[in-house]
């Protein structure tokens, strides 16, 4: 194998792994840490559906985003719709065609779904770099990580596109480098330098992922102010830590 | 009347553009070693303040995951720019909710996350330094708890949260914010804010029997201390001597006394509001809420009935079960505690209160949701209670009633300018700039509507209001209480009203 392919399959391994383990990490400090008093957003729901929904209307649709501002709506909406049709397309490089997922996102419906939301995902994050640039006050709360992280996803995206739309690729063998990742009996990387530089970037979002913003992915999910029920009056809600501080104790 | 300028109203409301720094300054007085030592706190700022803080928020990340998810979850989207009062009335962009969070966040990230340590200035990442300590003090009592800002961020972030961990951190370093801290210590000591005793009290109670007697003709009692009664009665102690707060008081007693219900205040516990929430202390709020429990576990009543109060309310809704419950020992058929426009609504409702609406006739009424109220509790039995509750009785006791733009009432509501510890004289810049998305959508309805006056069932947003409006050329006695409209249109059993006296007159 040549120097490039193994510098390729370790990089994504290694990419792996930071993810995995460095998403996996946090999760289980969220979910470990105590949320000692009851602080959902009111009006809140009074029932576990009514969580679930409230929480369905967040992750799908942006439900509080919408409220807020229906630029950012747009622009954020856009591209994360997008981002899961495009990821759907991509699940041909990894399931075998014959298998019943590989036929379902085989289907011309996914698969062009999947081509075209590009634009619109591309058209997402400019108008969210564009928010960045002109709107003085979201250009004075940007790091230059914000603004970084758009242009990596830009990046993905364009290489991506130029890949489709117009200089074509040996697909075969990029199915076959990342199918080979996947049963752990790597083979070469394909070399085409816009292959290259779009799984390069794509590495380096998996490395970041864990610490970085894009916590809010799984960070929505354990936000309080969210994922609460309003139910404060009926029952109690004591954090271990709070217990040696319950005065109450003794009396029941 | 001060040294800086009252914004002014616009045609629509504008988003203003930001300039730097215009709300920089020391913050409000800083606590002496008096104030702080009854809390826990050290007296004065430690010599390992640096060590110190840090530990503190290593602690508080590890029992609060609020704090940690929201530390981590921001993506400077940028919704939530233009949420905050505090922003839209001074264009200081660090009163900006995302950009107050980042006050405490850059601190965070540079010593509790990989990215922070090792690229700081790649993800805005700094230092703790003193001048830092001394920013998180300036903005972080800029800032009222309001929650606004959480209902337009995608995650949730609460701002108010950041706050409450902010300022226990610099509380655990010895510098505290003196119009907190010196409230709970005197209520420690003493039961109250005021640090009203109870002959004092009692004092009070009595004068306004009488003042009620003068007026109605009827002997209506303000007991205090009776043991057992059926109802404890915790209410803001600015109820006792604060105007327009004390005419809701007024208004609750009249309503007792036509319930037929026995009731009573306590001396012990007459406080309804919770200051150790605005300083972010769990151990503070609990101890301040184990008065009440004490209070009725002492007197022996059934009930516990909440009075007009908007963070109060926050801790008596949310907090109280959980921080001095389980409350076993009273009436399970009524929720435990019951707000002062539950139980009134309820009555109207069964028509028990004989109701003359055109008492309040020489008024145009609209109603500002305390932010608490609105969006960090609940009343009745379904979602948005907090809304339509104090809704209906305003309009069951008022002809009429006219809405504020909808982006600013319910859970869209601005907070009055002076929650969450920022009402001192102290703050009063920050507290009038803070007022104006407010005092715009008020001044609206006044214009177009003819609007005579605001009610609202807040200690804080009265004490508050009566303060600004006259920076925004409109009447301090603009604001009233929810249970002073009561008190205006209930006729009570006996009271000889002006029709009954003509009505007498002309049988003569
Ligand atoms: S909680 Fe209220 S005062 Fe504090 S930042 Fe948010 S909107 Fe502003
Ligand atoms: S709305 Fe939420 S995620 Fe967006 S900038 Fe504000 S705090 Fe951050």
């Amino acid at each position: 194998m040549s120097f490039l392919s193994f510098t390729y399959v370790i990089m994504f391994y290694a990419a792996s792994l930071v993810l995995f383990i460095g998403l996996g990490r946090k999760i289980y400090q969220y979910a470990k840490t105590p949320a000692p008093l009851k602080i959902p957003t009111m009006p809140a729901p009074l029932t576990n559906t009514g969580v679930i929904m409230r929480m369905g209307r967040e992750v799908v649709f942006f439900e509080s985003l919408f409220k807020a501002n229906k630029w950012t709506w747009i622009f954020g909406w856009l591209f994360h719709v997008s981002l899961v049709l495009v990821f759907l397309r991509h699940l041909r490089y990894v399931f075998p065609q014959d298998s019943i997922i590989g036929a379902v996102i085989g289907l011309e419906l996914i698969q062009s779904f999947g081509k075209y939301a590009s634009y619109t995902m591309v058209i997402g994050l400019l108008g969210l770099l564009g928010r960045r640039i002109f709107v003085d006050r979201v250009r004075y709360i940007s790091s230059p990580s914000d603004y970084l992280m758009l242009l990596l996803i830009i990046g993905i995206a364009a290489t991506g596109m130029l890949m489709v739309f117009v200089s074509h690729v040996d697909i075969m063998q990029l199915r076959a480098f990342v199918v080979g990742l996947f049963i752990l009996q790597p083979v070469a990387v394909p070399t085409e330098l816009l292959i290259l530089i779009h799984l390069a970037l794509v590495a380096i979002l998996m490395f970041i992922f864990p610490i970085s913003k894009l916590l809010h992915a799984p960070g929505v999910f354990f936000s309080p102010s969210r994922n609460q029920k309003d139910n404060s009056r009926e029952q109690r809600h004591i954090a271990d830590w709070a217990v040696p501080l319950d005065k109450t104790r003794g009396n029941k | 009347m001060a040294d800086f300028e009252t914004p002014a109203y616009t045609e629509y409301p504008v988003i203003p553009a930001i300039k730097m720094g215009t709300m920089e300054g020391s913050g409000p007085f800083i606590a002496k070693p008096i104030h702080n030592e009854p809390l826990g706190f050290p007296g004065e700022l430690v010599e390992n303040w640096k060590q110190v803080a840090l530990d503190k928020m290593q602690e508080l990340l590890g029992k609060y995951r609020s704090l940690q998810v929201y530390l981590d979850s921001c993506v400077k989207c940028g919704a939530c720019t233009d949420k905050c009062h505090y922003f839209l009335g001074t264009s200081d962009p660090k009163n900006m909710p995302v950009a107050r969070q980042d006050l405490l966040r850059s601190v965070y990230r540079y010593y509790f996350t990989f990215a922070g340590k090792w690229f700081p200035k790649l993800v805005g990442a700094r230092p703790l330094t003193r001048e830092v300590l001394d920013e998180w003090y300036n903005y972080y009592h800029q800032c009222s708890q309001c929650r606004r800002c959480s209902v337009y961020c995608p995650y949730g972030i609460d701002t108010a949260e950041i706050s409450m961990a902010a300022r226990e951190i610099l509380d655990t370093v010895g510098i505290g914010q003196k119009y907190c801290n010196e409230i709970i210590a005197k209520l420690h000591k003493i039961g109250n804010n005021l640090g009203l005793p109870e002959p004092a009290l009692k004092n009070t109670l009595e004068g306004l029997e009488e003042d009620i007697e003068e007026e109605t003709g009827v002997k209506v009692k303000l007991p205090l201390d009776v043991k057992g009664a059926d109802i404890l009665l915790i209410t803001p102690s600015a109820d006792f001597f604060a105007e327009p707060h004390i005419d809701g008081l007024i208004g609750y007693a009249k309503v007792f006394h036509e319930a037929g219900v026995s009731w009573t205040i306590s001396s012990y516990a007459s406080e309804a509001a919770n200051f150790g929430m605005f300083i972010g202390n769990y151990d503070n709020m609990q101890k301040v809420s184990m008065r009440v429990r004490e209070a009725a576990i002492d007197l022996g009543v059934k009930r516990i009935i909440h009075g007009e109060c908007g963070h109060a309310w926050r801790v008596a809704y949310s907090f109280w079960n959980t921080l001095a419950g389980p409350f076993d020992f009273l009436d399970q058929n009524y929720p435990i505690p019951q707000h002062i426009c539950e139980f009134t609504n309820d009555l109207l409702k069964r028509n028990k209160l004989r109701i003359d609406k055109s008492r309040n006739d020489h008024r145009v009424m609209t109603f500002h949701d305390s932010c608490n109220v609105a969006r960090a509790s609940r009343m009745g039995d379904k979602a948005g209670g907090q809304f339509d509750i104090p809704r209906e009785v305003i309009k069951a006791v008022c002809n009429n009633y006219v809405e504020m733009d909808q982006d600013t009432i319910k859970e869209g509501t601005y907070c009055c300018g002076g929650g969450g510890g920022i009402l001192t004289d102290d703050l009063i810049e920050v507290r009038v700039k803070g007022a104006l998305p407010r005092m715009q959508a008020l001044h609206d309805v006044v214009e177009e509507n003819g609007v005579t006056n605001m009610a609202a069932i807040c200690a804080i947003c009265k004490s508050q209001f009566s303060k600004v409006l006259p920076y925004y050329k409109m009447s301090m006695d603009m604001i009233v209480s929810v249970h002073q409209l009561v008190s205006d249109a209930l006729i009570l059993t006996g009271q000889k009203t002006d029709e009954d006296e003509s009505k007498e007159d002309e049988s003569k």
